[in-house]
């Protein structure tokens, strides 16, 4: 079977070449970088815009985004045909294509990312390698911790209260320089689908806006349900912790979360989300007035074939929903969960539908695709590219997260 | 003894003395050493006569034979589609399986397995039209391939090396023509070449050598001589969706505007 045939139906007139070829991951791809674009947004609103009541999910989305970065380029490995020649890109990479520059990109943001959790979290590396240094009898794990963090230092020891402003001022520089350079990092992968001159419904330079706007709304309700998730397990571990053993920390010694730290987070997924919306309005209005010969086809798709995925989930629940749940009054945690997910599930059904509605018509604009998500799979093929694959990369982050939360705590601030 | 700053400046002022000979010297670069040599250049170009065209299929299936694509495969790099303009002015169009086994019946297929049975005296026109990568000279796919995987060779023809594809789709998505697939067997790019392995040694390309119309035609368009070439220059022809700027070279005669 060919490539893409196993979950394409093709419906009136598609050329015999056409089938589903970008699926699921090339969804997760966009939504995943954008992941990461928006969680250090939110990170850089508190170093280089100082504003204060984001200190502590500063922190937290900066390692999240450092997570999450680990995680966005894997749809695209796991997608293309030879995984193994992705390193082709960076061997000769051929600068008239979008994705050509995509390591350039990634390993520029990612040098900035690394550096600035260094500056943030030097002091720590050092307090927890001198103490172990003068240690005597140390045990295994201690050995393993403590040339982790000695490595980690990079040799450097100096903690005095000047080279620590010194650091500050580093990180507020790397978190400037780094804003554009997230947004460049999402803007492209917008241009990748907004230069394609042949499908109709991709073809538009507000892409690449269009995705950065989403973008930052997906990083902050994901960073914002991921730090109430957290704390909330934290809480729980502390109060079965503190019934078992009286002498650890009790419940009222730990801090919970923060409204104001959600308010004040929710303010700017609205504003993001305002934007987001605005322009795609923008971008369908366009269309529909001005009504060039491909609106027919693609008329049919928005309105007809692809209702429910765009006004229902898309619009009305991922966005209008999520824009009410904010905009009364009286947040509290249980509403500020329930918008968070929906505004998450109306990024990805973005994603979805710039990916699968634009391949939901057929080149001939005298036909349709559909899109068959393989849910079972019987091979490595429909695994990656199904429900598995989409799920099994939405967990990484938050692996890679648990595991990065062990060297750059994300609550030490409060000890 | 000679100070650090001497020796820095000595070094410099050498480096510089010894650059500038080079300087007369001028990076070559093997297409412009092709233009100086005055080789009469070849521009492969292709003529669809669609009026001559029966629908048979014989080109779809000497193409596959010759290029290796399984027979039973869904994908082609050339195919034939069928237009069928009704009396109640709505237009059918197939290329069941791309044309291979040619338009044995006069049902048209529809999708998800269903077809529409037409009646002959409901048919107001009927026509048939071969199709084929269109070898644009501004090509789309060339231009998004991240790894330059695929490339325009310089007597026109775009090349697909499957040595160095990494499979990303990108160029299937970016061609307007639905030209590219993956290959069943290989699994990277796939697409028609005008058959380069034989017109390169003077042969014609299989469907052409195939079509018993002559519907199909191909020669070197820079030729004053070539029959396809006075062709497309003295008489009407046209192109598939110029509006993408991609500037392709296959021509037809006889194109109706249902033809997408």
């Amino acid at each position: 079977m060919v490539h893409g045939e196993i979950w394409t139906l093709k419906e009136l007139f598609v050329y015999p070449n056409e089938y589903i070829y970008w699926s699921i991951q090339i969804v997760m791809y966009p939504f995943m970088t954008g992941l990461v674009a928006g969680a250090f947004v939110l990170s850089s609103l508190y170093h280089v815009f100082g504003i204060k009541e984001l200190k502590d999910i500063a922190r937290f989305a900066l390692v999240f985004s450092f997570a999450l970065l680990f995680a966005a380029p894997i749809p695209i490995v796991l997608h293309i045909q030879y995984p193994f020649r992705s390193m082709n890109v960076f061997l000769t990479p051929h600068f008239t294509s979008a994705i050509a520059t995509f390591g350039i990109v990634f390993f520029s943001y990612g040098a900035i990312v690394a550096s600035e959790l260094w500056f943030l979290y030097r002091k720590h590396f050092v307090e927890v390698s001198l103490p172990l240094k003068e240690k005597k009898d140390k045990t295994l794990l201690e050995w393993i911790k403590f040339v982790i963090f000695r490595t980690l230092t990079l040799g450097v020891y100096d903690i005095s209260e000047e080279s620590l402003k010194r650091d500050e001022k580093a990180i507020k520089i790397l978190a400037g320089v780094g804003i554009p350079v997230a947004c460049f990092l999402h803007g492209y992968a917008g241009f990748i689908f907004g230069s394609v001159k042949a499908n109709a419904l991709w073809m538009t330079p507000l892409m690449p806006v269009i995705f950065i706007m989403s973008a930052i709304v997906s990083g902050i309700a994901l960073c914002l349900l991921t730090y109430i998730i957290v704390m909330e397990i934290r809480k729980i571990k502390v109060k079965v912790k503190s019934l078992r053993k009286p002498w650890m920390p009790k419940l009222e010694d730990v801090k919970g979360i923060e409204m104001s730290v959600i308010r004040i987070t929710a303010k700017y997924l609205l504003l993001f989300m305002m934007f987001a919306i605005t322009l795609e309005l923008l971008d369908l209005v366009f269309r529909g007035y001005t009504a060039v010969k491909h609106w027919d086809i693609l008329r049919t798709v928005i309105y007809d074939k692809e209702f429910t995925n765009i006004f229902i989930l898309q619009y009305g629940m991922g966005t209008l929903i999520p824009f009410i749940i904010f905009l009364v009054p009286g947040l509290t945690i249980k509403r500020a969960v329930v918008g968070l997910v929906l505004a998450l599930m109306g990024v990805f059904m973005m994603r979805w539908n710039v990916v699968i509605g634009g391949q939901a018509f057929s080149l001939t604009l005298s036909g349709y695709m559909e899109y068959v998500m393989p849910i079972i799979p019987h091979d490595w093929e429909t695994f990656k590219e199904g429900l598995g694959g989409a799920v099994s990369i939405f967990i990484l982050p938050f692996a890679l997260f648990w595991v990065f939360a062990k060297i750059f705590p994300v609550f030490g601030t409060d000890k | 003894m000679i100070t650090r700053r001497d020796f820095i400046k000595y070094s410099m002022q050498g480096i510089a003395i010894t650059a500038i000979p080079f300087t007369a010297m001028e990076l070559l670069k093997p297409s412009g050493l092709l233009a100086a040599k005055d080789i009469k250049k070849i521009r492969w170009g292709f003529l669809v006569d669609t009026r001559k065209c029966v629908g048979c299929g014989m080109c779809v299936k000497a193409c596959q034979l010759e290029n290796e694509i399984p027979c039973d495969a869904n994908v082609s790099r050339t195919w034939v589609e069928r237009y069928v303009l009704l009396k109640d002015g709505r237009v059918l169009a197939d290329s069941p399986k791309a044309a291979r086994d040619g338009f044995i019946s006069s049902s048209i297929e529809m999708g998800h397995g269903k077809y529409e049975d037409v009646k002959k005296e409901d048919i107001e026109k009927a026509f048939f039209v071969p199709k084929l990568c269109n070898q644009c000279e501004n090509p789309p796919c060339v231009q998004v391939c991240p790894v330059g995987a695929t490339y325009q060779t310089t007597d026109g023809v775009v090349l697909v090396d499957r040595k160095w594809c990494i499979g990303c789709g990108y160029c299937v998505m970016a061609c307007p023509y639905g030209a590219r697939f993956f290959h069943p067997v290989h699994h990277t790019a796939e697409k028609c070449n005008f058959c380069y392995h034989r017109i390169t040694k003077g042969l014609k390309t299989a469907c052409v050598q195939a079509c018993p119309f002559g519907a199909r035609l191909i020669g070197n368009i820079n030729d004053p001589n070539d029959e396809v070439g006075r062709i497309i220059r003295t008489e009407r022809v046209s192109v598939l969706k110029d509006e993408f700027g991609t500037k392709p070279q296959v021509y037809y005669l006889g194109l109706s505007k249902e033809v997408i």
